[in-house]
C-alpha cells in the first residue's frame, strides 16, 4: 500500500526525473493512495472501502471520497504486480494542511519538540513550491542525514563550464573530494559512497553520509553548504518530457492532449544505440478520466513528429474500461512503441462534459473538476543507483531503497474542466412550471375529447339571448373574431 | 382537363422530390456537414452518430458495446450501421456512406407515406359516396393529401437537418411509416416488421399497436360508423346502399402470429451478437432501461433534461412514473373518440410521444409534422394555425441563439435553453388539441349534413 500527500508539482524539467527520488518519490499533487490485496476478488472492494474509511480517520484528510466506485479504479499493466487485485485512487484537489502531518509526528518519541521531527517546520515547509509525505517509511537502526550529489552535479563539477575561466580539472579522489574548489560543507562526512555504473550516464553520484548520533546538545549537528563558485547544472531528465493539456472550448466538448518531446537524454540514447537501427522506445500511458468526462475512444490519435499517424503503427496494446455514468471512472492504459529517433509525439483523445444533477456538483461549482495525473512510465529504464558499500551487515536501509529497480515513471499536469451549471437556485420553479405544462396538455386534451358541443352551443344562446348589455355583445364579438374560424361560422 | 390537372399536379410532385434530394447531398458535401451532428437538437443520445462510431469501436475491441455508457440503442444497427462509420472513401466527405443511407431512408419514407395517404383519400372518397354526400361537398376541391404529406415530410428543415446531421431518426422513422403504411394496405406481415422494428429500436411506437389494430379491423379513416346506419335508415328505400364492414378479427389475430414471429427473429438475433456481454438482459437494460430512467440529463429539445437535473433525489421515481404514465393515459381516451379514423389516432399518438419522450429531437417531430399532411382536408378548418406555423420557425431559430448563449458564451444560463423548449412543448399541446377538435369538428359537420339536426 502506498499512500502520499503532495502540494505543488514535482517540476521534471529542472528537477530531474530519472533518479529514484524523483521517479518513485515525485507525486501529483492531492492525496494519491494505490494498494495490492491478497484477499478474493469479490472482496476486494469491501476491503478497499475499509481501507479508506481506515486512513481517512487516522491522517484527518477526505480519504473516504475514495470509497464510490465512480473515484476508483482497477490499473491492469501500470503498476508492478500486474493482477486484478491493485484498486487505485487519486483526490486531486484535496488540500494537504497541518492536520496530516501530525501522525507522522505521533509516531515518534519526541513528537516535534526534539529530535528530527523540529525539521519540520510548518510555515516554512508550507511555504515551499512542492512537497510530499508518503507512507512507506523505511526504520533504521540508527539516524543519519544523507547528502546526494546528482550525475548532473557530478558532470559538472568535474568538468565546469570553460566561460567560468576555471579549467583545472579535479582530480576524482574520495579522500579529499570536498576540497572541490566549487562549494563546501561545514561538516565533513563520515562516509562517502559512490555509485557503481550506470548504464545511462558518464558520470557517477557521490552519497555523503554523516551520522548524527556522533553529536549532541553541547556540540550540534549544523550541515550547511556553500556555493563558492556559481553552479548550474542540469539533473538527469526521462527519456521524453510528458505533458498533458485540454484542447477546444466551450462548454460542451473538448480533447484531452498528451504530449511526449525529447529531452537531452534522449540525444543520448539515441547515440548510444545508433548501429541498432529498429529500435524502440516503449512507454506506458496510464490515464483515469471521471465520468462526467465522457471519453470517445474511438478518436484516440497518435502523431509523431507532428504528423497524423495511423493509430495501429505506434500502439502495441490498448486496454479500456470505458466509463459508467455515476458508477465508475474510465481508463485507459495505452503501450506505445515510438521509435528512438523521435522528436516529438502526442495523443489527443475527444470527450464530451457531462450534466450533473444539482446535489452532484460541490460547493463551488464554477471552479470546475479535475482529471487525475496520468502516469507516464518508461519500463526500459530503471530508475536506481547502486552503491559500492564495504560493510554489507550493516545495509543501510536508504541505499538498499535506491537500488530497487523500479521503472522510470512520471507524473503530468492535473486538468480543470469547467462544467456548465444549471441553475441552483431554480429547483422549486423548474417543477412548478413543468408540472403546469404537464396540466396544461392532460386538461385541456381531455376537455376536447369528452365535449359535447351542441349542448355547449345550445347553452350559450340560451345565455346570449338573456344579455341585454351593448358592451357584453361586443366582448363576445372580439373573443370569436381572436380566436379565428369559430364554431357559430356557418 | 382532369387527367391534364393530375398530370401537372404529378409532375411538380417529382420535381420537389429531386429538388430535396439534390439538397440534401449538397449540404452532405458541405464541410463537416455544417457541424450538424453536434446538435442537440438534432442527436440526442440515443440518435447521435458519434455515440454510434463508438459502440461499434467497443464492438470491434472485443468488448460489449454497451459497457461505457456511450451507446444505447440497438445491436442490430450496430452491425448494419457501424461498419459504415469508419469506411472512408478518398476525396469525398467524411461519413458520405451514412448519409447516403438516411437519404435513402428519407425517399423510401416519402413513398410510402404518398402511397398511404393515396389510400387513405380513396378511402374518404368511397365514404363519401356511401354517404350520398358527394353532391353537398365538393369534392373536386379535395387537395391530393398524399403527395402534400410526403413533400411536407421531405422538404420540412426538421427532416432535412435530422438527415444530414447523421442521426439515426431517419431510419426510426421510416419503420414507424412502414407499419402504418402495410396496416393501411393489408399487408400484414409488413405492418408486423415494421411494428416490431419501430419497437425495438425506440420504445414508445410500441403504443402504435391500437391504431394498427383498428386499422386491420376496421380499415383506413372513415365518418362515424353511426352515421352510415343513420343515413341506410334513411335511404333504405331508395337505394340499397352498402354498410361499410364491421370489425373482423381475422386480420388481427394473423398480425399476431406474424408480430410475434418477427419479435422471436429480432430478440434471437440480438442474443446471438450479445451472448457473451450479459445476453438481452444487458441490452434491454441498457436501451428500454436508459430511455425510462432518463439517465443522462443533456440537453435537448424537450424539457424533462432540466427537470431531472433539478429535482430532488426523493421524488426522482415518482415523477419519473408520472411522466411515463400521461403518456399512457391518453391512449384509452383517444382511442374511443378516435376509433373511426385509426391513422388519425396513429398521429396523435406519434405526436404525444414525441412531445412527451424522454429524449425528444427534431427528427421526432418530423415525423409527425409530415404525417399532418394526410389530414389536410380534415383539417383544413384548425383553429392557431398561423400561430403554431410562426410559433415552430420562431423557436427553432431562437432554440440554437439560445444555446450558444449559454454554453459557447457564457453569457446565459440554462433557463434561457429551457425557456425555448417549454415554449415548443406548449406548442406542439395545441397542435395535439386543436388539431383533434378539428377532426371532432368535421364529424359533427358531416353529421348535420346528413341528419339535419347539430
Amino acid at each position: 500500500m502506498e499512500l502520499s500527500f503532495t502540494q505543488g508539482r514535482w517540476n521534471y524539467e529542472s528537477w530531474g526525473g530519472f533518479d529514484p527520488i524523483s521517479s518513485s518519490n515525485a507525486k501529483p499533487p492531492g492525496v494519491e493512495l494505490w494498494a495490492v490485496f491478497d484477499v478474493p476478488q469479490h472482496h476486494i472492494d469491501a476491503s478497499w472501502k475499509n481501507l479508506t474509511h481506515t486512513l481517512s480517520g487516522l491522517f484527518c484528510a477526505s480519504i473516504n471520497f475514495l470509497e464510490s466506485t465512480a473515484t476508483y479504479s482497477t490499473p491492469e499493466w501500470s503498476f508492478p504486480p500486474a493482477s486484478g487485485n491493485v484498486r487505485y485512487g487519486t483526490l486531486p484537489c484535496e488540500a494537504v494542511c497541518t492536520e496530516n502531518l501530525t501522525p507522522w509526528l505521533k509516531l515518534l518519541p519526541c513528537r516535534d519538540k526534539a529530535g528530527i521531527a523540529l525539521l519540520l517546520d510548518r510555515p516554512s515547509l508550507y511555504r515551499g513550491f512542492y512537497h510530499s509525505q508518503r507512507g512507506r517509511c523505511v526504520l533504521a537502526k540508527s539516524s543519519s542525514v544523507y547528502l546526494l550529489l546528482d550525475r548532473g552535479l557530478v558532470a559538472e563539477l568535474k568538468f565546469p563550464n570553460k566561460e567560468n575561466g576555471k579549467s583545472a580539472a579535479n582530480g576524482l579522489t574520495s579522500e579529499n573530494f570536498w576540497s572541490n574548489p566549487s562549494f563546501e560543507l561545514s561538516v565533513n562526512p563520515d562516509r562517502i559512497f559512490l555509485e557503481e555504473s550506470s548504464s545511462h550516464s558518464k558520470s557517477l553520484s557521490i552519497l555523503y553520509m554523516f551520522q548524527v548520533e556522533k553529536y549532541s546538545e553541547s556540540e550540534p549537528f549544523d550541515i550547511g553548504l556553500m556555493w563558492k563558485v556559481p553552479v548550474a547544472w542540469l539533473c538527469q531528465q526521462t527519456p521524453l518530457h510528458a505533458s498533458r493539456f485540454l484542447m477546444g472550448s466551450g462548454n460542451e466538448r473538448g480533447a484531452i492532449a498528451i504530449s511526449l518531446k525529447s529531452t537531452q537524454f534522449t540525444e543520448g540514447f539515441m547515440s548510444a544505440n545508433s548501429k541498432d537501427g529498429s529500435c524502440e522506445l516503449r512507454v506506458d500511458v496510464f490515464q483515469v478520466v471521471p465520468w462526467y468526462v465522457k471519453v470517445y475512444f474511438h478518436s484516440l490519435r497518435v502523431f509523431v513528429d507532428q504528423q497524423p499517424r495511423a493509430v495501429s503503427d505506434f500502439i502495441e496494446k490498448i486496454h479500456v474500461s470505458p466509463s459508467k455514468d455515476k458508477m465508475s471512472p474510465g481508463v485507459m492504459e495505452v503501450v506505445l512503441k515510438l521509435p528512438c529517433r523521435v522528436n516529438t509525439a502526442a495523443l489527443t483523445i475527444e470527450f464530451d462534459k457531462g450534466f450533473l444533477r444539482i446535489d452532484e456538483y460541490p460547493p463551488d461549482a464554477n471552479q470546475g473538476f479535475d482529471i487525475p495525473s496520468a502516469i507516464i512510465s518508461f519500463p526500459n529504464f530503471h530508475a536506481s543507483m547502486v552503491f559500492l558499500e564495504d560493510d554489507s551487515l550493516n545495509r543501510s536501509p536508504l541505499l538498499s531503497k535506491f537500488q530497487e529497480k523500479c521503472p522510470v515513471m512520471s507524473y503530468t499536469e492535473v486538468l480543470l474542466v469547467p462544467l456548465t451549471t444549471p441553475d441552483f437556485s431554480m429547483p422549486y420553479n423548474v417543477i412548478t412550471i413543468k408540472c403546469t405544462v404537464f396540466a396544461l396538455y392532460f386538461g385541456s386534451l381531455l376537455n376536447v375529447l369528452q365535449r359535447r358541443v351542441a349542448e355547449e352551443e345550445r347553452f350559450l344562446k340560451a345565455k346570449a339571448a338573456k344579455k341585454t348589455g351593448r358592451l357584453p355583445l361586443l366582448l363576445s364579438k372580439l373573443s370569436a373574431k381572436l380566436r379565428g374560424s369559430g364554431i357559430n361560422q356557418d | 382537363m382532369e387527367k391534364l390537372k393530375k398530370k401537372i399536379g404529378s409532375f411538380s410532385f417529382w420535381n420537389w422530390v429531386i429538388a430535396s434530394i439534390i439538397f440534401r447531398l449538397i449540404l452532405i458535401y458541405f464541410p463537416k456537414n455544417l457541424n450538424l451532428s453536434s446538435r442537440p437538437e438534432v442527436s440526442t443520445p440515443l440518435t447521435s452518430f458519434r455515440r454510434l462510431a463508438e459502440g461499434y469501436w467497443l464492438k470491434q475491441s472485443s468488448m460489449s458495446s454497451y459497457a461505457g455508457s456511450m451507446y444505447h440503442g440497438s445491436p442490430l444497427l450496430l452491425s448494419l450501421l457501424g461498419p459504415l462509420t469508419v469506411k472512408r472513401i478518398e476525396g469525398q466527405p467524411n461519413h458520405l456512406l451514412y448519409s447516403l443511407v438516411s437519404v435513402i431512408a428519407d425517399v423510401v419514407s416519402a413513398m410510402l407515406i404518398r402511397a398511404t395517404g393515396q389510400n387513405l383519400r380513396l378511402a374518404y372518397l368511397r365514404s363519401l359516396e356511401s354517404l350520398d354526400l358527394v353532391k353537398q361537398i365538393d369534392v373536386s376541391e379535395f387537395l391530393f393529401s398524399g403527395d402534400i404529406a410526403a413533400l411536407i415530410y421531405l422538404c420540412n428543415p426538421f427532416t432535412i437537418v435530422a438527415c444530414v446531421g447523421l442521426s439515426t431518426s431517419p431510419i426510426e422513422n421510416m419503420a414507424v411509416i412502414l407499419c402504418l403504411y402495410g396496416a393501411c394496405s393489408r399487408l400484414i406481415p409488413l405492418a408486423a416488421f415494421g411494428w416490431v422494428i419501430a419497437t425495438h429500436l425506440s420504445l414508445y411506437p410500441a403504443i402504435l399497436i391500437i391504431p394498427v389494430i383498428f386499422l386491420l379491423g376496421c380499415g383506413p379513416d372513415s365518418p362515424p360508423r353511426k352515421l352510415f346506419l343513420q343515413r341506410h335508415q334513411q335511404k333504405e328505400v331508395l337505394n340499397q346502399l352498402k354498410l361499410p364492414p364491421g370489425f373482423s378479427w381475422g386480420p388481427i389475430i394473423h398480425f399476431a402470429f406474424w408480430a410475434f414471429l418477427w419479435s422471436v427473429y429480432v430478440l434471437v438475433l440480438c442474443g446471438i451478437s450479445l451472448k457473451q456481454f450479459g445476453g438481452l438482459w444487458e441490452m434491454f437494460k441498457s436501451t428500454y432501461g436508459f430511455i425510462l430512467t432518463v439517465e443522462d440529463l443533456s440537453p435537448n429539445i424537450g424539457v424533462l433534461w432540466y427537470f431531472f437535473a433539478e429535482v430532488f433525489e426523493f421524488f426522482r421515481n415518482f415523477f419519473l412514473i408520472v411522466f411515463h404514465v400521461n403518456i399512457l393515459f391518453m391512449i384509452l381516451p383517444l382511442s374511443i373518440r378516435l376509433r373511426h379514423r385509426p391513422c388519425y389516432l396513429a398521429f396523435v399518438y406519434v405526436a404525444i410521444c414525441s412531445m412527451l419522450k424522454s429524449y425528444p429531437s427534431v427528427g421526432d417531430s418530423a415525423l409527425y409534422l409530415g404525417l399532418l399532411g394526410w389530414f389536410v382536408n380534415e383539417l383544413a378548418d384548425m383553429q392557431f394555425s398561423l400561430f403554431l406555423f410562426c410559433g415552430y420557425v420562431g423557436v427553432s431559430l431562437l432554440s440554437p441563439v439560445m444555446h450558444n448563449l449559454w454554453i459557447w458564451r457564457g453569457t446565459g444560463n440554462a433557463n434561457f435553453y429551457f425557456t425555448t423548449a417549454m415554449v415548443y412543448a406548449c406548442l406542439q399541446i395545441v397542435l395535439v388539441v386543436e388539431g383533434v377538435s378539428a377532426v371532432l369538428n368535421h364529424d359533427r359537420k358531416l353529421r348535420i349534413l346528413i341528419t339535419g339536426k347539430p
